[in-house]
């Protein structure tokens, strides 16, 4: 059972990566970016063939930050230069991407067996893999924190803040908000991409399909962060999103545990997340009820 | 510092509902120069607003500010020289931001956004002082976000970000109609001293006549996407709303139609 939830966090970490690559679209841009999809698996693919063709793992992992950014760049350039809506302009990088990650790959599959991963200089020092992911999970986000948290609080980082907010206030301060968004994108897709490299690392393969509802398991980590831990700041909201992350590692870990059949998780999420999402409207609904049941008592 | 050639504007083009939005707008601005615009429901002060702005390129004719020209110019190259303030309070801020993030923007408009830091300390003491001048209590709430202030406070604030970097020609878009009546005139009175205190240039649409004759040195006013009456100096001391009605009658040759405008 330890292992099973020291496997559940070790991957919650690095899903974490990729909460906090959707946090800066869903909600800072306020943009729905479906590209995530694609660059997920981008990501794995990318670093998977470069190991499982002889390169470093972290000239590997390093490669796939990079084509993250550039898929970014493509959904920015679709949707700013192009005028194509924001959701079209994802959904199109993210087929394409699939095309992309079978000819990055070769084939449907990479497979990393015995092959030295980012993880392995930490395994020889006698850790066990789980823990090595944990490990290693943990100083990677909270240095992705770090560099966020700095980067929110400069000029650029707050021109990308004010676009998601009112692009017609920044235009009037001189600011394309094209250029913002591009950026935003880009940065996003890059975490995203260095999760799935991780991701794919950590469990020794890459596959074209892994990044199939990656955007759900993205939004389900970043509601639960919201609702469970607050938002108070933004260095709590950043917070939030790794325990989020981990969060709902550890629930579909407990779920499949208590017997829930693996090819029902994709549903499980799904109304997981369409329930976190519609929660503030049955607030609303429910206080509206209260207030009505009172003034009936009252006549 | 403005000047208008003949600009010339339709939305909707080749359809039904196509409409001549400027038709022939013709406009000299001098510096310091602090005019009123008025007009009824689309009369065109708004559109002739945008077009300076930049919001959509116009069809015909020649926009320059400060003998540059401006009017193949994208909406955000040319807000270095513009100052504006919108009917919306909402449009003017980050409401997710707070007001020291917020005038950071304003002060920086222009230039490049670079990875230095968004607000520093010394801009702090400065945006503190800045505040005090509004007497609104803002400079004590620096970091409260703006989404959390009123209309009145988020567009005096706005004002402020406008005329932060002292801007060209600064244009408010009916800025104060969103506002009840007893912000309104606090927010007109601070666009008054400061357009005074910094010698700007000014251009503001209202529907308010009386608004329209007690500020400013100059007034317009629009009907169908023309400049139908323009006075200026002694004799817009002299108008009274009275006075506006009849000159109206007489240019467009009708009795005043919108209705908001007579009850204000």
């Amino acid at each position: 059972m330890s292992q099973i939830l020291l496997g559940a966090v070790a991957l919650g970490l690095l899903w974490a990566i990729m909460t906090i690559g959707v946090y800066i679209t869903y909600r800072i841009l306020d943009i729905a970016d479906l590209t995530v999809e694609g660059s997920i698996t981008l990501g794995a693919a990318v670093s998977a063939s470069m190991i499982y063709n002889g390169a470093s793992p972290y000239a590997a992992t390093g490669c796939a930050l990079l084509a993250g950014l550039l898929a970014g760049l493509v959904t920015g350039l679709l949707h700013t230069k192009l005028r194509i809506p924001a959701l079209l302009s994802g959904i199109l990088t993210m087929i394409a991407l699939y095309s992309v990650n079978l000819r990055v790959m070769g084939k449907a599959n990479v497979s990393l067996l015995r092959m030295g991963t980012v993880y392995s200089p930490l395994e020889s020092m006698g850790l066990e893999k789980n823990t090595a992911v944990a490990l290693l999970g943990l100083v990677l986000v909270m240095g992705i924190i770090g560099i966020l948290y700095w980067f929110f609080g400069t000029e650029l980082g707050n021109v990308i803040r004010a676009t998601g907010n009112n692009p017609n206030m920044v235009r009037a301060q001189g600011i394309n908000t094209d250029t913002a968004k591009i950026l935003g994108l880009m940065i996003s897709n890059g975490l995203v991409s260095l999760s799935g490299a991780m991701i794919g690392q950590s469990q020794n393969f890459a596959d074209v399909q892994m990044g199939t509802g990656s955007i759900v398991i993205g939004l389900a980590s970043l509601i639960i962060g919201e609702v469970l831990f607050g938002r108070r700041n933004f260095f709590s909201r950043l917070f939030s999103l790794i325990l989020g992350a981990v969060t709902y590692r550890v629930i579909i870990a407990l779920v499949l545990k208590l017997g829930m059949p693996t090819n029902d998780l994709k549903l499980f999420t799904a109304i997981t997340v369409a329930l976190a999402l519609s929660l503030p409207m049955f607030q609303d609904y429910l206080k509206t009820l209260q207030r009505s049941m009172r003034g009936r008592r009252s006549c | 510092m403005l000047k208008l050639i003949n600009i010339r504007k339709s939305f909707n083009k080749g359809t039904v509902n196509e409409k001549l939005a400027l038709d022939g707008v013709n406009l000299i601005l001098k510096p310091g120069d602090f005019v009123t615009v008025i007009g009824g429901n689309g009369a065109g002060k708004s559109t002739l607003l945008n077009a300076i702005a930049g919001v959509y390129p116009v069809d015909e004719g020649k926009i320059e500010i400060d003998g540059i020209n401006v009017t193949r110019l994208s909406e955000f190259r040319r807000a270095k020289y513009l100052g504006r303030v919108f009917q919306d309070p909402i449009m003017g801020t980050a409401a997710d931001m707070n007001i020291e993030e917020n005038l950071a923007m304003a002060f920086r408009r222009g230039e490049r956004r670079t990875l230095r830091w968004g607000v520093t300390a010394a801009e702090r003491k400065r945006y503190a002082e800045y505040l005090q001048h509004l007497d609104l209590g803002l400079e004590k709430r620096m970091t409260s976000k703006v989404g959390l202030l009123s209309g009145g406070q988020r567009q005096a604030l706005t004002l402020l970000m406008a005329t932060l970097k002292a801007p060209k020609l600064l244009l408010l878009d009916e800025h104060t109609a969103a506002l009840d009546p007893k912000t309104a005139p606090k927010v007109l009175n601070l666009s008054d001293r400061f357009i005074q205190e910094e010698g700007l240039t000014a251009l503001m649409v209202t529907h308010n006549m009386r608004d329209a004759i007690t500020h400013g040195n100059r007034l317009l006013m629009m009907h169908e996407g023309k400049i139908i009456v323009d006075v200026e100096g002694e004799e817009k001391k002299r108008l009274t709303v009275e006075g506006l009605l009849t000159l109206f009658g007489r240019a467009a040759g009708q009795e005043l139609a919108s209705d908001r405008m007579l009850l204000s």
